[in-house]
């Protein structure tokens, strides 16, 4: 579960990226989190995450007050989430293989777990072909799924998406939300942060609208900009 | 630590090493440049050293017998000079060996065709084993019942005593400082290979790696680059200190002794090794601190 509680967060030069924001994320929800450029979506995917912490109020996730969290705890938070990227954060000199069992060898997992689990993960997002293949041989659209297969190989209970389509072709990014959708309806909590509104319409989900840092609506349906 | 995981980090290390190619090398060269400066210089302060203790162990002590004691009661005194403290050995010499020892330094000596050996003393060549105590040493000898006179060169052992004090702590200072700034050196040159992988930590940190996760491929490679460092410079030196002695045997300084390097190669690698090891591990560490705190 992901709950922030009258969310304030202001920067050392000043702005002021989240005032008084309140949302909460049930265990399995999927959710679009949608605004302009500069609404405060990162800042929120950064508080979720544990980058930054915020100015006033409270930010839970998967039970962790984030903003109480020791620098020993925080490893331990960082893998129940999955962290999907627009610029993917693929590791360069890793295999797609590497990349993925990297997760998993961070998690603890052993060498028998990693040899079961990466190949199987890799071809549910369709890329068991593509194991040994370096990230530079692959497309925007590959390398998204890779790092959707690395998101995904711990089993977390919370993906975080931030604009997972940005960097890749419209017509694969239909296939992106797909999987995402899939992957939440085997019960992980999903969180997309986005502003393509088309992309958004097509899904009847969940839409968390915000602006200048402020709630403007929530509710399923359409994205209204 | 499982394994799994430690098969993983010496894995990644080595990798690490040969993936970062340049920058390895230059770390490495690094290495090589500092510690066979610093190799050099103890090796020569080693070798200044044996030197002058070569050189203080010529220096000795002659203690004069009693003229009025026969020669075998003279020759007995030995072993009651031996019991003082701060001698190594002594060496009887009699009235007849003493004036030997005084004509064959003429090479015309019919002057003193006419000379007795009982004009001489019989007497001992008393070695030390502390130059710097000769003095209370040389007091002690003339206590001795029986000892008329004791001949010391005082002020060329402390001459001696103030060469080998310089060259300790010059040396030794040379060495520390090396140290300091090829440790300062070598940080810096890993941070720029740190530096460089910069966006690979964050990725790992943003994954959940806990520190030890993220240091650990890092100081294996700090520790493979030390290892290979260390292992180049010895070789090196090991070819330019069997050059420069065979050139010192054959010039005008072939009486010095230089050590021969087979005597003390083991000490030399495993001080190299150490020093490399170290180097190699706290460069590492202290370049990647920073990039942790994401």
């Amino acid at each position: 579960m992901i709950r922030l509680e009258h969310v304030y967060k202001s920067y050392e030069n000043g702005t002021q990226a989240l005032n008084d924001l309140s949302i909460t994320l049930e265990d399995g929800e999927f959710a679009f989190l949608v605004g302009p450029s500069g609404s405060g979506k990162s800042t929120i995917i950064k508080l979720i995450t544990g980058e930054i912490s915020c100015t006033e109020g409270e930010v839970i996730v998967n039970g962790y007050d984030m903003s109480r969290i020791s620098r020993r705890r925080m490893p331990r938070h960082r893998r129940l989430l999955g962290v999907i990227f627009q610029d993917f954060r693929l590791i360069e000199n890793k295999s797609v293989y590497e990349n993925v069992a990297l997760a998993m060898r961070i998690a603890g997992a052993s060498g028998k777990e990693i040899k079961e689990r990466v190949p199987y993960v890799l071809s549910l997002v369709g890329l068991e072909d593509m194991m040994h293949a370096m990230p530079r041989q692959l497309s925007g659209g590959e390398q998204q799924r890779v790092a959707i297969a690395r998101a995904l190989v711990n089993n977390p209970k919370v993906i975080i998406a931030d604009e997972p389509t940005g960097n890749i072709d419209p017509e694969l990014s239909a296939d992106i939300m797909t999987l995402l959708t899939k992957i939440n309806e085997l019960g992980a909590t999903v969180l997309v942060v986005t502003h393509e509104k088309d992309l958004v319409n097509q899904f009847a989900k969940r839409v968390i609208r915000i602006a200048n840092g402020r709630l403007v609506s929530d509710g399923n349906g359409w994205y209204i900009a | 630590m499982s394994m799994n995981r430690i098969g993983y980090y010496l894995k990644e290390g080595i990798c690490g090493v040969f993936d970062h190619g340049l920058m390895s090398f230059a770390t490495v060269c690094m290495i090589v440049s500092t510690l066979l400066l610093m190799g050099g210089f103890s090796l020569l302060a080693v070798n200044i050293n044996k030197i002058i203790a070569d050189l203080e162990s010529q220096n000795q002590v002659a203690a004069y017998v009693d003229e009025n004691l026969s020669d075998e009661e003279a020759e007995a005194l030995g072993g009651k000079l031996l019991e003082v403290g701060n001698v190594a050995s002594v060496t009887f010499i009699t009235r007849e060996q003493a004036m030997e020892s005084f004509l064959s330094q003429y090479e015309d000596n019919s002057l003193f065709e006419d000379i007795d050996a009982s004009v001489f003393r019989n007497r001992f060549i008393v070695n030390l084993e502390d130059l710097g105590l000769m003095e209370t040493t040389a007091r002690n000898l003339a206590d001795v019942p029986g000892i008329v006179k004791v001949s010391a060169h005082l002020e060329i052992s402390r001459g001696f005593i103030t060469v080998r004090g310089i060259v300790n702590a010059v040396s030794w200072a040379i060495v520390g400082l090396l140290l300091v700034v090829s440790m300062f050196i070598m940080s810096n040159t890993i941070k720029l290979t740190t530096f460089a992988r910069r966006n690979e930590i964050a990725i790992i940190k943003m994954m959940g790696a806990s520190n030890g996760f993220i240091r650990w491929p890092f100081t294996v490679e700090g520790m493979f680059m030390g290892l290979m460092g260390s292992c180049v410079a010895f070789m090196l030196l090991w070819a330019l200190y069997t050059l420069l002695a065979r050139k010192v045997a054959a010039s005008a300084l072939g009486f010095l002794k230089i050590i021969p390097f087979g005597g003390i190669s083991l000490y030399v690698l495993g001080a190299f090794v150490g020093v490399g090891l170290a180097v190699g591990v706290f460069g590492s560490r202290v370049a990647i601190r920073s990039y942790l705190r994401v």
